[in-house]
């Protein structure tokens, strides 16, 4: 795919170069253009398709799968194997401990993210540098090497088996990220701002809320939708952290579910139905922000 | 600004940092819980043999000396080279040829609307959680009546059929494909707002010079994107030296340690065999890789943009 892609985008240089000299300016769409378009296009399919194979079998009963195979498109709207699947996992709870989760991380790391942020990019806190180096470690740290320890202490603090003491620990680790971001931002904002709120008698607590925030809300709002979506995905410790079905999220039910080898085709593919779903939802809602944010963290 | 206002704003500055630091106190206190404890246990634990209760016992280096003779370990390593160019190198390299395409091609005869929409759907794969897109996957590879496999006998190639992930000899290459697939959108989604900044003047000088496509990447579109060239090879390397979800849902390690990882060597250690010792070695071990790696990247970086200046 990529050799034709590749093959096929240089042909219309030489195409264009000759029609460069007579029009610089005007679009010029040749059939090699029409070629690369093709040829993206393919390849946007292909990266789509398998999208498309889960919601067929998704909507297939068993017996149907059987007699068409994977490929065919349903017949009609088989909703049963869906509904069994939720049934069988408690999807609803499910989700909704997924969305508690990131939910509260993604507010708390944002809170976590200001406060240091304002402390080391506003306030210019003495060795900020290295608190920023520390940090951005913590940041590449594998999680495999703070997995048993968190483990074996949250075992020791009662906070085992509990979405609170999941949440505790990717509040702290997305801010590590969100500090980074922020104390570079704020490192840059307007100074005059800051004396003219002094003057009028503002505290730093009032400043900070009333005068920083507002100025950096759009991307506290893009750190909101990166916290939220990145926990969300987390695998790792909250399969350790949460044991009993009543605390786990979409991505550990599924996960443990599917390392335990019992589902049969039309189920697994019930189960990828209903883990897609969501976060396609979040990507259309999110896709401006996303690209947005990617913009802003690519530069920085 | 006088002498003396500016030694009073000095003075004002001096005091004003101190009264910033209560507001770092929540985050440090949370850091020093969450972060700096379990990873100074962790290295603790490296050097003790435990199984996870009990008292540690102090043996040293001994868990060392033992990974620098583990067969598994190193083979675990090997994998995660490749696991490196399935998830790093040839993604990156993919993304900056498509975001070429898109900006310089698409976006110019068909329109930014075009280009975008064909982001989108190269970027979706990304934003599934890893696991969903490994249970996708291993389905779609099921060897009895998977897709994949029924599409291969559906335009003749059913020869080619077999149980990919089951298969020692294609495990490891089929996990780095699906890892391609998912791994795509990232560094083209990067890549294209990179070259957003490029002046388009500068592609119109070498058209005129007579620059085909293949030269103008080369030497327009590489040399102005090299900053996120960086990013994003330290980013996605590093998430690749931590990929542990993908080979969780994929193969589990298998068949016969094929698809093992290190960081999926240590979860084992950890959690299967309770081997809590070894598997903190194993994790450390990893922890520098990762250390050395950031340095080494962040000094080419700097090197790089100070040459530039």
């Amino acid at each position: 795919m990529t050799t034709l892609t590749t093959r096929t985008a240089g042909a219309p240089a030489g195409e264009r170069r000759r029609s460069a000299r007579r029009t610089r300016r005007r679009r010029r769409r040749g059939p090699s253009a029409y070629a690369v378009l093709v040829g993206m296009t393919a390849l946007a399919a292909i990266m789509l398709i398998p999208f498309v194979v889960v919601v067929f079998n998704a909507l297939k009963s068993p017996a149907e799968y059987s007699a068409n195979g994977p490929l065919a498109p349903p017949e009609g709207l088989y909703l049963q194997g869906v509904r069994d699947f939720w049934e069988r996992v408690d999807f609803g709870r499910v989700l909704f401990n997924s969305a508690l989760i990131s939910g509260s991380v993604a507010v708390g790391a944002v809170l976590l993210s200001v406060l240091n942020a304002y402390a080391l990019g506003i306030g210019r806190v003495k060795g900020r540098m290295w608190v920023l180096v520390v940090l951005l470690m913590a940041n590449t740290l594998p999680q495999e090497a703070l997995v048993y320890p968190l483990f074996y202490l949250s075992k020791q603090f009662g906070l085992y088996d509990t979405r609170l003491g999941v949440i505790i620990v990717f509040t702290v680790i997305q801010s590590a990220f969100g500090t980074y971001l922020l104390s570079s931002v704020l490192s840059t904002f307007p100074r005059p701002l800051l004396e003219a709120a002094r003057i009028d008698g503002a505290g730093r607590w009032q400043i900070l809320w009333r005068v920083v925030v507002p100025v950096v809300r759009p991307t506290l709002s893009v750190l909101l939708v990166f916290f939220f979506i990145w926990t969300w995905n987390e695998f790792l410790i909250p399969m350790v952290f949460l044991q009993s079905n009543d605390n786990q999220t979409v991505s550990v039910a599924l996960g443990v579910l599917h390392g335990q080898r019992l589902m049969d085709a039309t189920m697994s593919s019930a189960a990828a139905l209903l883990g897609l779903i969501p976060t396609v939802v979040f990507f259309l809602i999110f896709q401006r922000t996303l690209s947005r944010g990617l913009t802003a963290g690519a530069i920085k | 600004m006088t002498e003396r206002t500016a030694k009073q704003a000095a003075a004002r500055n001096r005091d004003g940092r101190l009264a910033y630091l209560p507001y770092l106190v929540p985050g440090v206190l949370l850091f020093i819980a969450v972060i700096g404890v379990p990873f100074v246990m962790n290295l603790y634990t490296s050097f003790t043999e435990w199984e996870g209760i009990g008292t540690p016992r102090w043996i040293g280096l001994d868990n060392y000396t033992e990974l620098a003779g583990d067969g598994d370990f190193w083979a675990s390593f090997r994998n995660n080279v490749l696991v490196i160019v399935g998830m790093a190198i040839v993604p990156t390299a993919i993304g900056l040829v498509l975001a070429a395409v898109l900006t310089d091609l698409i976006d110019r005869h068909f329109g930014p609307r075009t280009a975008s929409v064909l982001r989108a759907c190269i970027y979706l794969p990304q934003v599934l959680p890893v696991v969903i897109a490994g249970i996708v996957w291993s389905w779609l590879l099921n060897p009895e009546s998977g897709a994949v496999n029924e599409l291969l006998d559906a335009v003749g190639l059913g020869g080619l059929a077999h149980d990919w992930l089951g298969d020692p000899g294609t495990a490891l290459w089929t996990v780095m494909a699906v890892m391609v697939w998912v791994q795509i959108g990232f560094p083209l989604v990067v890549f294209m707002s990179g070259l957003q900044r490029v002046d388009p003047s500068l592609y119109e000088a070498a058209e005129i010079d007579g620059a085909t496509w293949a030269r103008r990447f080369r030497h327009v579109t590489l040399p102005q994107i090299r900053p996120e060239i960086f990013v994003v090879l330290l980013w996605t390397t590093i998430a690749a030296l931590k990929a542990f979800a993908h080979i969780f849902v994929l193969t589990k390690g298998g068949p016969g340690g094929a698809t093992n990882v290190p960081s999926y060597y240590s979860y084992v250690s950890f959690f299967e065999r309770t081997e809590v010792g070894y598997g903190s070695a194993i994790s450390t071990v990893l922890t520098l890789i990762i250390l050395a790696l950031t340095v080494v990247f962040l000094r080419m970086q700097g090197r790089d943009l100070g040459e530039e200046r």
